[in-house]
């Protein structure tokens, strides 16, 4: 498998439902990233500089999500118009998810400020390697929502940080997009009642006992898509210092 | 150093990711995690979970100022909040507790002392001091406890627990926990509930140590 860095890209060679939107294509030339599959699978990774024969050669290819394409402009270019694109997708979710838990719509607005507010201030902190955008959120949210209704300061482990002059893996996080692909699809073919217990369980609805005491439940598909995932996390984990 | 044996079950992660620890298991969980590439690697798995619920949650409008209100604010200055690195044995989650400043230990007796870290109606956690071949005094649990090593090690009854190791107690377990020979062993341990010694501590003294 190699893995193809495209860092620009003729605006023709899109056609999407969002070709024509000057934003959405100018992130998506901006920052650009297709794995190129061949079928060998032994040998190393090797990025490959943007070239020309790298878009020749592409034949299956993956692209970013639209919400890494915004946060990583959101990362590196502190672009405010891709950061409104964030906040029109989340921000109504987020509200939905924490009115859920009981909260007023006038403080579950507050918090869902917060929670973008701190998207913003702490982009830099954004690791497609090891989360997609909805993975971060999720947890801010979580956090946030806990120091400010229970006022404490949730304890949180230290972060890791990147070898400075580390280059992105373009394979490393395309497959972790795959992969998140994959756990919607296996939360989508959940039965009602299924996902009804993960959504209670990941919503704090549910205590650690609770959560334990259910067994069989869809843990056992939600588990076998963590696992997957797990040995990659943790070879990235383990280049890593905190 | 012993690779980590003894981890943090998915339940339990599943529930901190969610929110839903009370603050003194959280404190162990966050610093078993700062020290544990697997446990890191499960609790971002599990985010990933729960960021693909948040992708596919119903949605409420929000108000219609809302967004240029955030995006009138992005500029606006903040101060960052005060990140507390690990110092020696003392993970990050721990220093942030104690404001980055060294333990403050009080005498529990027999060579074991404590710095209590937090203490309330959900429980407490603390730091233990114990020094080789000391026994932390025989206990049995009133609720469930989780108790971290962050320096030397100790043994008891289910085995060893090194750097890293957690070990989780509930009420069924009666076990005499020994710190192992060398170094001082010094644990992160939280309860949700009061332990009861069935040794050396009268049970009426339990308040006044806060144990």
């Amino acid at each position: 498998m190699r893995a193809v860095i495209v860092r620009s890209v003729s605006q023709g060679a899109e056609k999407t439902a969002r070709g024509n939107d000057p934003t959405y294509m100018r992130l998506r030339i901006g920052f650009m990233l297709m794995l190129d599959l061949d079928t060998s699978r032994a040998g190393p990774i090797v990025p490959v500089m943007p070239s020309e024969e790298g878009k020749k050669v592409s034949q299956e290819k993956t692209e970013l999500s639209q919400q890494t394409v915004w946060m990583l402009a959101v990362r590196d270019d502190r672009d405010s118009e891709a950061f409104g694109a964030l906040f029109d997708f989340f921000a109504p979710r987020l509200k939905a998810f924490i009115m859920r838990s009981g909260v007023s719509a006038h403080q579950s607005e507050e918090i869902v400020q917060d929670v973008m507010l701190t998207v913003w201030r702490k982009a830099a902190m954004f690791d497609p390697h090891r989360a997609q955008v909805s993975a971060w959120i999720y947890q801010i949210a979580r956090n946030r929502q806990i120091d400010i209704l229970r006022r404490e300061r949730r304890p949180v482990p230290e972060e890791l940080h990147e070898d400075p002059g580390s280059e992105a893996d373009a394979s490393q996080i395309l497959a972790l997009e795959q992969e998140s692909r994959r756990l919607k699809e296996a939360l989508g073919q959940l039965r009602d009642d299924q996902r009804e217990i993960i959504e209670k369980a990941y919503m704090g609805e549910l205590t650690h006992q609770e959560i334990s005491d259910q067994t069989g439940l869809p843990l056992g598909t939600i588990k076998s898509r963590i696992r997957l995932g797990l040995e990659r996390l943790r070879h990235e984990l383990r280049e890593l210092k905190p | 150093m012993k690779p980590i044996s003894h981890h943090i079950p998915d339940a339990m992660l599943a529930a901190y990711a969610a929110g839903n620890l009370p603050y003194p298991f959280a404190m162990v969980i966050a610093s078993h995690v700062s020290l544990c590439i697997e446990c890191r690697a499960a609790l971002e798995a599990h985010q990933g979970i729960g960021g693909a619920l948040l992708e596919s949650a119903e949605t409420v409008a929000v108000s219609d100022g809302l967004k240029a209100d955030i995006l009138s604010r992005l500029d606006e200055p903040h101060a960052p909040e005060p990140v507390y690195e690990r110092k020696g044995a003392l993970p990050g989650p721990v220093m942030s507790a104690l404001k980055g400043r060294a333990p403050r230990w009080k005498t529990l007796g027999m060579g074991v002392r404590q710095d209590i870290l937090h203490a309330g109606k959900d429980g407490s956690v603390r730091l233990l001091h114990i020094p080789p071949g000391q026994a932390v005094p025989d206990h049995s649990h009133n609720g469930l406890e989780l108790t971290l090593v962050l320096q030397g090690s100790f043994s008891d009854e289910t085995g060893r627990f090194g750097v890293g190791d957690l070990e989780i107690a509930d009420e069924d377990l009666e076990h005499t926990p020994i710190a192992d020979p060398g170094d001082a062993c010094i644990c992160l341990a939280a309860t949700d509930a009061p332990l009861r010694f069935r040794a050396v501590m009268p049970r009426l003294l339990q308040p006044l140590f806060r144990i």
